[in-house]
């Protein structure tokens, strides 16, 4: 049974020891298996671990490790997106416990990407680690106009607000959405986090954003420093 | 022999054009507001557009159609526009040519859809090669020489479009941007693409890279085109981004000088590209400089010394540098493709996992 030269070993989560299978999760995170996750985090929860245990220990740590490959050329957007899925099967799991517990969210976020840009796929990974820290997340989509997210803002009560923008072309529509909240007097209300491929600093400077976020993760440590400094 | 290696064979190489988006917008184009409507709203600025590049020397213009696929243009509901914006931006870059009394070859443009296909996004292969071939109809009935299916990052997505312009008779070139650590967004390398297109061959007759970040970067992945390629009639090409954009007082400027994009242009014949241009940022009076430089450098050696291996890699990726930092990603590509049978660490690659895990295998 140890000799032999198999390259895949047969593991069973249940098996596992709470602190091995948080390592396995984070491995099956990154290889992208949303039905191992499912399993996995219904065996913590089994074993009577908290929701908010589980999503940080199990699913957040993994996520990490994604969005540093992701962010080192590693990954590229097919294996994130499959990572994606895989965490989401496990918080699907783990969503209805943390509603009915009534653990309040740290903040609320409005997220989109910009009027006349399509690229989903980084504004839903942010939006993904979002959840995972414990803010609420209103996803806009793509396409969207300053109304659109003005509205939002003011409908869910949300603090926080999210665009991306992927095409150089559509990147400075984000500043006609500063500048409308400026016209209404409403600017310093939010936190105003933006990001894409073709951004930088001094783009976030120049538009008047709080803040450029270069991938996922240093999103939510951005908006973590920023909700922090508000209470 | 099609018109585009008669055309090269004729002069060595061929100068494409330089940007339509950021060109438009400099005409007053608004952001958030598709660039091919301009086809129909404002045909004499986008005819203006294409003038100044024909009389900047290009030998090749592209159609501003780049977005004109029926799944961008729901963004704008304008999904039924397909054949008119595609048709009519084929007859303003053809009228445009006639005026000029040249013989400048028109490429119609054909970009992505902005989806992912199933089983990653949702939809489906049929229906991404149906909207490609709707929109390569309109571009073949309103006279393209050849389709340029340009800025791709998905395999899957390029097979959809190259399966819908293989039957129109003309040539098809293909490319990919390399933005991502010298990879597409979707992690594809310059050698996966020669070994589709080439499979493809001849129905699709050149592929190469455009758009993407600086021109250093682009230069990497046509090294590694010209180093990797099996095929060599195939047609290599290089549309470089004019420099890295920057928002100066409410505006998109790429900071590529006149100068920059001139040295990029001979640096990417001297490896073996034979159709060269400028994607995003590029003016009128870039494509001039090119235009000027490329006739008044002999073609240089260096893609002999490539072959050759005779070349010294700092060296080499001082010339690249002078045209813009590389990422250490692409430089590192670069280096496993010049020299395949160095020791170099293979970086790059997903990270090696010790175990994989394979559920119900049974023997354990």
């Amino acid at each position: 049974m140890f000799d032999n030269q198999e390259v895949f070993d047969d593991i069973v989560l249940s098996e596992l020891s709470d602190k091995e299978l948080t390592k396995q999760m984070s491995e099956d995170l990154y290889d992208g298996l949303a039905e191992e996750i499912a399993e996995g985090t219904q065996i913590l929860l089994d074993r009577d671990w908290k929701a908010t245990d589980v999503m940080d220990e199990a699913l957040v740590k993994g996520m990490v490790v994604v969005g540093n490959d992701f962010r080192d050329g590693i990954l590229f957007v097919p294996e994130v997106l499959m990572a994606a899925n895989a965490m989401k099967a496990g918080m699907a799991l783990l969503e209805p416990i943390l509603t009915a517990s009534g653990i309040e969210p740290i903040a609320k976020m409005v997220i989109g990407t910009v009027k006349g840009d399509i690229h989903d796929i980084g504004k839903n990974l942010v939006g993904m680690m979002m959840e995972g820290a414990g803010i609420e997340v209103f996803n806009l989509g793509i396409n969207t106009d300053a109304e659109e997210f003005i509205n939002a803002l003011e409908e869910h009560n949300a603090t926080i607000l999210g665009m991306s923008a992927l095409l150089t072309t559509t990147m400075p529509y984000m500043k006609v959405v500063i500048d409308e909240l400026k016209e209404r007097g409403i600017r310093d209300k939010y936190t105003i986090l933006v990001g894409g491929a073709p951004l930088n600093e001094e783009f976030a400077d120049a538009v008047g954003a709080d803040a450029y976020c270069m991938d996922a993760g240093i999103a939510v440590e951005t908006a973590k420093r920023f909700i922090s400094a508000a209470s | 022999m099609n018109i585009l290696k008669q055309r090269i064979k004729e002069k060595g190489y061929l100068l494409a054009d330089g940007a339509t988006g950021t060109n438009l917008f400099a005409m007053g184009l608004e952001s958030g507001h598709s660039p091919e409507f301009w086809n129909v709203e404002y045909p004499e600025r986008v005819a203006q557009n294409h003038a100044s590049f024909i009389d900047a020397g290009s030998d090749i213009i592209l159609t501003n159609t780049f977005g004109a696929n029926s799944f961008r243009l729901q963004l704008h509901n304008a999904e039924k526009e397909v054949n008119k914006l595609n048709y009519e931006g084929a007859l303003i870059a053809k009228k445009v040519v006639i005026d000029s009394k040249k013989n400048t070859l028109i490429a119609g443009s054909i970009g992505p859809t902005g989806e992912i296909i199933e089983p990653l996004g949702t939809t489906t292969w049929s229906e991404t090669t149906e909207a490609f071939s709707e929109q390569a109809k309109a571009l073949h009935d309103g006279g393209v020489d050849f389709f340029w299916i340009e800025t791709m990052s998905s395999e899957d997505e390029m097979r959809c479009a190259l399966d819908a312009t293989k039957d129109f008779g003309i040539p098809t070139i293909c490319s990919y941007s390399f933005d991502t650590h010298g990879k597409s967004m979707m992690g594809l390398e310059p050698k996966e693409l020669i070994s589709l297109a080439e499979k493809y061959y001849p129905d699709i007759i050149g592929y190469g890279a455009n758009c993407g970040t600086g021109a250093s970067e682009l230069i990497g992945s046509i090294m590694c085109f010209f180093k990797a390629r099996k095929n060599e009639s195939m047609i290599i090409a290089a549309k470089a981004n004019c420099g890295i954009p920057e928002f100066i007082k409410g505006e998109i400027h790429y900071n590529g000088t006149t100068t920059l994009m001139a040295d990029y242009a001979c640096f990417a014949r001297d490896i073996g590209a034979t159709i060269i241009g400028g994607c995003c940022g590029t003016t009128h009076e870039h494509v001039k400089a090119m235009s000027e430089a490329l006739k008044k450098n002999k073609p240089g050696s260096f893609s002999k010394l490539i072959e050759e291996e005779k070349y010294n890699l700092i060296e080499l990726k001082k010339i690249i540098e002078s045209l813009g930092e590389m990422t250490d990603g692409n430089v590192a590509m670069i280096r496993r493709y010049l020299r395949p049978n160095g020791s170099e660490e293979n970086t790059g690659d997903k990270r090696k996992r010790t175990k994989r895990r394979l559920r119900h295998s049974g023997n354990s």
